[in-house]
């Protein structure tokens, strides 16, 4: 299955238990009527969360670069005296 | 492990497939922190060379000579083909079990992570072993506010349409079973920057066992990034590609 389908899927069902409240009117017409957009601002919400999480959290290698840095000088050296061409750039 | 180190050396070559495009000092680089971190593994480098004006090729054939022949392939293409038919072409050339690719730019450390993957994946027998930038022991290094938020919107974006069963789409250091990486790559039609994600998306709607290990970003040390406005664009259309086709 294509996987908007099961994305249309989902929001179908959502839509048809929304439609279901607003018929039965377990909660009051009002209420019900908002629903979506609170299901919008929440997925918003989550969305923002999961970015912010994600900065927040972000791991960063410092070290790495030194070590790139000192295998960078020391390739240089081993295939200049081989004879490869790494000096002109 | 040990063991299974044993085993390794015993049974199994790898393919290390680099595509190239104006990167002659890169690959000299990755050559040799290849040859010498992996020493007690069987491997083979193919460079894909899509006729690099800056003399790419040239310092191919110089490495061959202190290297061997049989060691460093030399898969040249007239002009830009695109990354997807590189990996093709390279995998003509690739008479491993496995096959790793990864960028010439050096942006990740080739040395730590090549063996990080061959040992996952013997552990775990996994498909596929894909680089992760999002966990612990991985990361990047030299990238402001903008550059984070990006990748870590597009990362959410992803991860919430798409729910691919991975980290990391875009991580670029990726380690094959060979059958594996011919049957995902022949459903893959995108080309360029989407096609790292297409792959890891298709091969796990495939049901491939995928592993993950972390691996860290050094931004360039040569060469320019190539983050832009027009790579967005290109990112957002191949979400949308990507969910209407897997």
């Amino acid at each position: 299955m294509k996987h908007i389908i099961k994305i249309l899927t989902l929001l179908v069902a959502i839509s048809a238990v929304w439609i279901g409240l607003l018929e039965t009117s377990v909660v009051p017409r009002s209420y019900a009527w908002l629903l979506p957009i609170y299901f919008i601002v929440s997925l918003g919400c989550y969305g923002l969360l999961m970015v912010g999480v994600g900065l927040m959290r972000f791991p960063t290698c410092p070290q790495e670069a030194v070590l790139l840095q000192q295998d960078v000088a020391e390739a240089k050296e081993f295939l200049k005296k081989r004879g490869v061409d790494v000096g002109s750039d | 492990m040990e063991q299974k180190q044993h085993q390794r050396e015993a049974r199994s070559k790898y393919s290390i497939i680099v595509p190239t495009y104006n990167e002659r000092l890169n690959i000299a680089l990755i050559v040799y922190l290849v040859f010498k971190h992996l020493k007690d593994i069987d491997f083979e480098i193919i460079v894909v060379d899509d006729g690099s004006p800056d003399g790419t090729q040239e310092i191919v054939k110089q490495l061959q000579n202190v290297y061997g022949e049989d060691r460093i392939l030399l898969g040249a293409r007239p002009r830009k083909l695109g990354l997807g038919t590189a990996y093709i072409h390279g995998l003509k050339h690739a008479s491993g079990d496995f096959v790793v690719i990864m960028d010439a730019d050096l942006s990740h450390h080739v040395s730590a992570h090549c063996d990080f993957d061959s040992l996952k994946q013997v552990e775990t027998d996994a498909s596929i072993v894909t680089g992760t930038r999002y966990v612990k022991g991985g990361g990047v290094h030299g990238w402001n506010l903008m550059r984070k938020l990006t990748s870590r919107g597009a990362n959410v974006l992803a991860q919430t349409l798409l729910w691919p069963g991975v980290s990391d789409l875009t991580g670029s250091f990726r380690l094959y079973k060979r059958s594996v990486l011919e049957d995902v790559i022949n459903s893959c039609v995108s080309k360029g920057y989407v096609f790292q994600m297409e792959m890891i998306v298709r091969a796990s709607r495939k049901g491939y066992h995928i592993e993950e290990v972390p691996i860290t970003f050094v931004d360039r040390v040569y060469g320019s990034s190539k983050l832009g406005g027009s790579e967005i664009v290109e990112y957002l259309k191949g979400l949308v590609y990507l969910l209407v086709t897997t």
